[in-house]
Formats: structure tokens, sequence, C-alpha cells
């Protein structure tokens, strides 16, 4: 049973990774936006499946909290809004798929290198699960860097994000991993409202980040 | 928990923020915000005489946090009464709606709080959520004018701090992962200063781990290059008072953070030596923001590399570490936050009067504006290190401490603060003095903030009182 318990953790925080992979090649908005509900899914279970062999009653908040709001009020939100303010759907990449591809895979191989290495006194499933955790940290980071369409960016950290709630479910007994989801749902609640008070919609439109430089008041 | 200052600290703001939001009106949530902001600071200051409450499970008090306490909650507390006559102006000019300016309000309170909560916090988890808290309002704040500009630096703000706290995040888990086999599940293996009584007994390949992702994650909110990409910006585009309060209130937060983690790993002789790390990211954010001084074109984004640049400085002299280079840190830390707000006081009434931010437009302050011209040289002459103003004394001991400790490195260090001398004393010719440029608005100004600052920094050079040197040198040895 004990292996069981293992084996089933140990597949949801791997298709973790291997979602953050697919939300890496997406090339439309809206699929990057179904994946992301796909991936905040695999978020849900895995919390729940840690919530039941932890025996932390406390954690199927966070899980019914990823399951709700993150894989489905927020990508019903975003939706709406892009055809809202009629931004722009194809997502532009900085480099080819294939670089960022490879790129990730060389980011999860220094997860797994890095973590297993440090984490030699912890127990087996929390030193597997903090470097998966950590390599969809490092997916999402890349995400952000290789896209330039402020959605996507969006995205990528909401991506990060799950990672570092897949990192403190793993962690046995951690206090306060209820409150860190809340507040960071509060934050995701933030940019997209944030989005829609402040109607950044040129932002989302132009898809240069060289536009900011222009912002900077260095330029006369 | 009995009703001592601690409570009151957290009261206060909170109450504020709750009772700015539901005020009916714009122009009286200003005088709230300072009349709340001088009751935090009274009970800050209560601090020092009120008997420490035992370090709980979420509070600590002890000589660290109670002195940056009290100096923030009081450049928190100026810095709302300079901002009761700046806002009053921007509304007259249109450049903010009431509607916004009351938001503006509760949330300069809510940031309070921010701060306050995680100076005070004994728990490295709340610790990390009232920083996200700091980040989150400052966010809005930097993108209260609506503008373009200012909703492009508070976005690239938003995300790159985001990041730095997401990474600052996993640090934390690391560290509770670290003290989970030790000292059980829970709370406690949270608890910092059990962490530091038990630090001998960590697993320390993942507390350097844990360290790593902590210096990235605080070192973003610092402001430490390669991190420092989203402070001009956001420096640049939001209110003044705002930039007073990045300057001078949240770089010092996000640092005494990352100090409590340094302690963390200053008992264990086998984890990685923070120093190094910390010494290498100061340097080079030293070098690079000296440098970058040389160019700008924007007064308050001139300071803010400024900024860049003293933080640098701080984070190597904390990472020299010694009883000499932790006490000059400490002294530089106070007395930059108070230089750098009251000089953005000056910014903030000069691109009033001059209705532009833009360097090149600015000439002849000195003659035109004498108050605020003259408090600007003198802020300047203050920031660059000139005696006898109070940062010459902490910037000599950095550098004497260096030469003990690390004589190499004393020759960088030295070659960026000459640098960073050069370039302000250069830009500041083109403002102060020379023919006056530009139009000159009336606008109403409050000047004591800035003259109180000023006159605090060129009063801690001349005579630094021997209680606060001896309560200086008590943190220093805390630090080790």
């Amino acid at each position: 049973m004990q292996n069981l318990n293992f084996d089933i953790a140990h597949f949801l925080a791997g298709s973790l990774v291997l979602v953050s992979f697919m939300l890496l090649y997406q090339d439309r908005l809206y699929a990057l936006l179904n994946v992301y509900a796909l991936h905040a899914v695999v978020l849900a279970l895995s919390v729940a499946w840690q919530a039941y062999i932890q025996d932390a009653p406390q954690l199927y908040i966070t899980a019914a909290i990823a399951l709700l709001f993150k894989a489905i009020v927020i990508p019903v939100a975003l939706h709406r809004m892009i055809v809202k303010l009629g931004i722009q759907r194809e997502i532009e990449t900085v480099g080819g798929i294939g670089l960022t591809m490879l790129l990730g895979m060389g980011l999860v191989a220094l997860a797994m290198v890095v973590t297993l290495r440090a984490t030699e006194g912890a127990g087996l499933l929390a030193r597997e699960d903090l470097a998966f955790a950590l390599a969809v940290v490092l997916l999402g980071l890349l995400m952000m860097v290789t896209r330039r369409n402020a959605v996507s960016q969006v995205v990528g950290f909401m991506s990060l994000e799950n990672g570092l709630v897949l990192a403190a479910t793993g962690a046995k007994g951690m206090p306060l991993v209820v409150e860190i989801s809340v507040a960071f749902s509060v934050l995701i609640a933030f940019i997209v409202i944030g989005i829609f008070l402040f109607r950044i919609r040129e932002r989302f439109d132009t898809v240069d980040v060289a536009a900011l430089d222009r912002y900077r008041g260095e330029h006369g | 928990m009995s009703l001592g200052p601690v409570t009151f600290l957290f009261l206060i703001p909170a109450l504020a923020a709750v009772v700015i939001a539901l005020l009916p009106g714009s122009k009286l949530s200003a005088y709230v915000n300072a009349g709340a902001s001088f009751l935090t600071f009274l009970a800050a200051l209560s601090l020092l005489w009120a008997e420490r409450p035992a370090p709980g499970a979420y509070v600590l008090v002890d000589e660290f946090n109670t002195i940056f306490v009290v100096l923030i909650t009081f450049v928190a507390f100026t810095t709302s009464v300079f901002s009761t006559t700046y806002v009053e102006y921007e509304l007259e000019t249109g450049r903010v709606t009431p509607a916004f300016l009351k938001l503006y309000h509760a949330l300069y309170q809510a940031l309070t709080l921010s701060f306050v909560l995680a100076l005070l916090s004994n728990n490295i988890g709340v610790m990390w959520v009232a920083i996200e808290l700091a980040t989150l309002t400052t966010v809005v704040m930097v993108g209260i004018y609506r503008t373009h500009a200012a909703i492009e630096a508070a976005w690239k703000y938003f995300i790159l701090a985001s990041v730095g706290i997401a990474l600052a995040l996993f640090g934390t888990i690391l560290v509770y992962m670290a003290a989970e086999p030790v000292m059980g599940s829970g709370l406690n293996a949270m608890v910092w200063t059990d962490l530091v009584a038990r630090a001998a007994s960590l697993e320390p390949a993942m507390l350097n781990l844990a360290f790593v992702f902590l210096l990235l994650g605080y070192g973003t909110k610092i402001g430490l290059f390669p991190l420092h990409a989203w402070l001009p910006d956001a420096h640049a585009e939001g209110p003044t008072p705002i930039t007073a309060v990045l300057s001078g209130l949240l770089l010092n937060v996000a640092l005494y953070a990352l100090l409590r983690c340094k302690m963390l790993l200053a008992g264990i002789p086998e984890a990685l030596a923070p120093g190094p790390l910390m010494i290498g990211m100061g340097l080079v954010s030293l070098l690079f923001g000296a440098f970058m001084l040389y160019r700008r074109r924007d007064i308050k984004r001139l300071f803010a590399y400024s900024s860049i640049e003293h933080m640098g400085l701080i984070t190597f002299a904390f990472g020299l570490g010694g009883p000499i280079a932790n006490f000059a840190g400490l002294l530089h830390m106070a007395l930059h936050s108070l230089t750098k707000s009251g000089i953005f006081f000056a910014v903030g009434d000069i691109s009033q009067v001059k209705g532009t931010q833009k360097i090149a437009d600015m000439g002849g302050l000195t003659s035109t504006n004498p108050l605020i011209g003259w408090g600007l040289v003198i802020g300047v002459a203050a920031i660059a290190g000139l005696p006898p103003l109070g940062i010459f004394t902490s910037e000599f001991l950095i550098v004497s401490a260096t030469l003990a400790k690390q004589p190499l490195l004393a020759l960088p260090l030295v070659l960026g603060l000459l640098i960073a001398i050069g370039a302000l004393f250069l830009q500041l010719n083109r403002i102060a003095f020379g023919e006056p440029k530009g139009p000159n608005h009336k606008v109403k100004c409050s000047y004591v903030p800035m003259i109180l600052h000023l006159g605090l920094v060129l009063i801690a050079g001349v005579y630094l009182p021997a209680t606060l040197v001896a309560w200086f040198q008590a943190v220093a040895k805390l630090l080790g």
C-alpha cells in the first residue's frame, strides 16, 4: 500500500511537469488557457492525493481552490477578457519552440540534479515531489521569459505558482499552506482584475516588449 | 496576546485603512493617513521602553527589529505628511481622481501594516506573506496615475516582483523541509527563533539551496543586480511619496528579511558561507548603479539608480560581516533610508514646480527656489558621502572594514563610490545651478519632512548618541 501511495503521488507530480511542457509549445491563447486548466486539474488531484496520504484534511481546501478557482474561474475569466478586449490570439515567442523545449529539458535535468543532491536527508516522497516542483517552477519561469504577450506571461506565472503549491503540499505537515495558496489566489485575482481595472489593452495588444523602452523617458 | 505596543502597531494601520476606505470624500483621507501614521510611529517608539514580549509562534521583538520598526514608521509618518500637500496639487492638476486618491491612502496604511508585519514576524511563512502584501500594494500605487508609462512600469514591477516572491517562497518551503525531520511537522518548524536555536542540527545542503532561492527572491525586492530591472521604472512612474517609500522602506524591509535568513545559516559551519555571495552581488550592484548614474535624463530615475548603488553597498557590508562592517551596514541602512526619502521629498517638489521630471528642463533651482534647491544640494552631498553628513561615517567604516579584512576588494569599492560621487555632482550641477530653465509653477510644498530628514542625517554625522551606538553594536553582534 505504501508503494502504491508513493507511485500515485509520483505519477501525479510527474504529470504536472508533463503538462508544463505542453504549455510551452502552445501557439494559440485559447489552447494555452485550456492546457492551463488541465495543469490546475492535475495540481488539484495531486494536492488531494497528498491530503489523503498525509491525512491532512486542510489540504483538501487547497485542492478545492485549485479546482474551482484555477481550473475554472480564471481560465473562463481570461477567455472572456481576450474576447472583450480584442487581444491578439497568436502567441509570439522569443526564440523557436524547439529551442524552448530543449531549454526546458535542460531545466528539468537541472532541477533533478540540484534537489536530489541537496535533499538526501528528507523522505523519498518529499524529495521527488520537490524535484518535480522545482522543475515546474523553472518551466514556468522559462515560459515567462520566452513569451511576449502579457496573457501568456500571466499563464506562465500561474503555472509557476502551481509548482510552488506542489512543493508546499509535498512538505509534510507544512503550516500555512492553505493560507499561502489563498494568498496566491488573491494575487492572481489581482492580476486579472488589474487587467480589467486598468484596461491595459494596449499592453496586451502590442506584442512588442521593446515598446517598454520607449516609455523609459530615456530617449528624449 | 496582551494589549502591548505590538498590538497597536498592527491595529492602527489596519483600522486606518478601513476607515479611509469608508470615509466620504478624499480631502480628509490625506489627514487621516498622516494622523494614523503618526500614531503608528508613537506605538513603535513605545517599543523602546515597553517590556518585550517573549518570542511567540508569530511575533518576535528584539533589538534588531525594534530599531527598524521605529525607523520605518518614522519615515512612513514624515512621508505621509509630505504626501498631504503633494497629492493635493496632483488632484488640482487632475493627474489623479478623488476615488483613486482614497485608494492610495488606504493602500498606504496597508503598506505600513505589511512592513510592520514583515519586521515583527517570528515566522518565515508570515514574513513571506507580509512581503507579498507589500509588493501587491506598491504595484497598485505605482500604477495609480494610469498613464501608459505608469501601467508599463507597474506591470514590469509586478511580473519581476512576483517571480522574486515566488522564488522566496520556494526557499521558505526548503527551509521548512530542512527543519521538519528535526523539529517535527507543524508550526514549530517555521518559527524563526526555534530555527536559529537548532540550526546546527539541520541538513546543511538543503539550507544552502534554500538560501540561494531566498537570496534571489528577496534580492529582487532589494534591487540587486541583475534583478533590479523593475526598480528604476517603478521609482520613476509612481507618485513621488511612493518613490520615497520604495527607496527608503521597501528595499530595507526586503534586506531585513534576507539578513534574517543569513543569520539562520551563520549558525552552521558546514553550510555555505552567505558572505561571498552577498559581497559579489553587492559589489556588482554598486558598480552598476554608479555607472548608470551618468546618463540619466529623468531625475527620479537618477536617484533610483543611486538606491541600487547604496543597497549594493549595504549588502556588501553585511556580506563582509564582523562587528565593524555590520555596524556600518546598519548605520548605512538607517541613514540611506532617511537621506533618500529626504531627497525624494525635494525631487517631488521640484517635479511639481517644473512640471516635468526631465533633468534637461531644469536648472538654476538654487536661485529660483532656494529652499528645495539647497535641500537637494545637501541631500545629494549626503548621499554622495561627503563629510560631515552621516553617510560619510558609515561609508568610511565600510571602507576601513574592507581594508582590514579583504584589502583587494577595497579597490573596486572605492572606485564605485568615487564614480557615483562624480556622476551625482555632474547631474546636480545641471539641476541646481546655472541658468534658471523651464516654468516655475506656484506649488504649496511641505518642507518640514525634508528639513527634518536632512537635519537628522547631519546630526548623525556630527554626533551619534552613545545609546544608539551601543544599540547598533548589540545588533551587529547578533548578525555575526
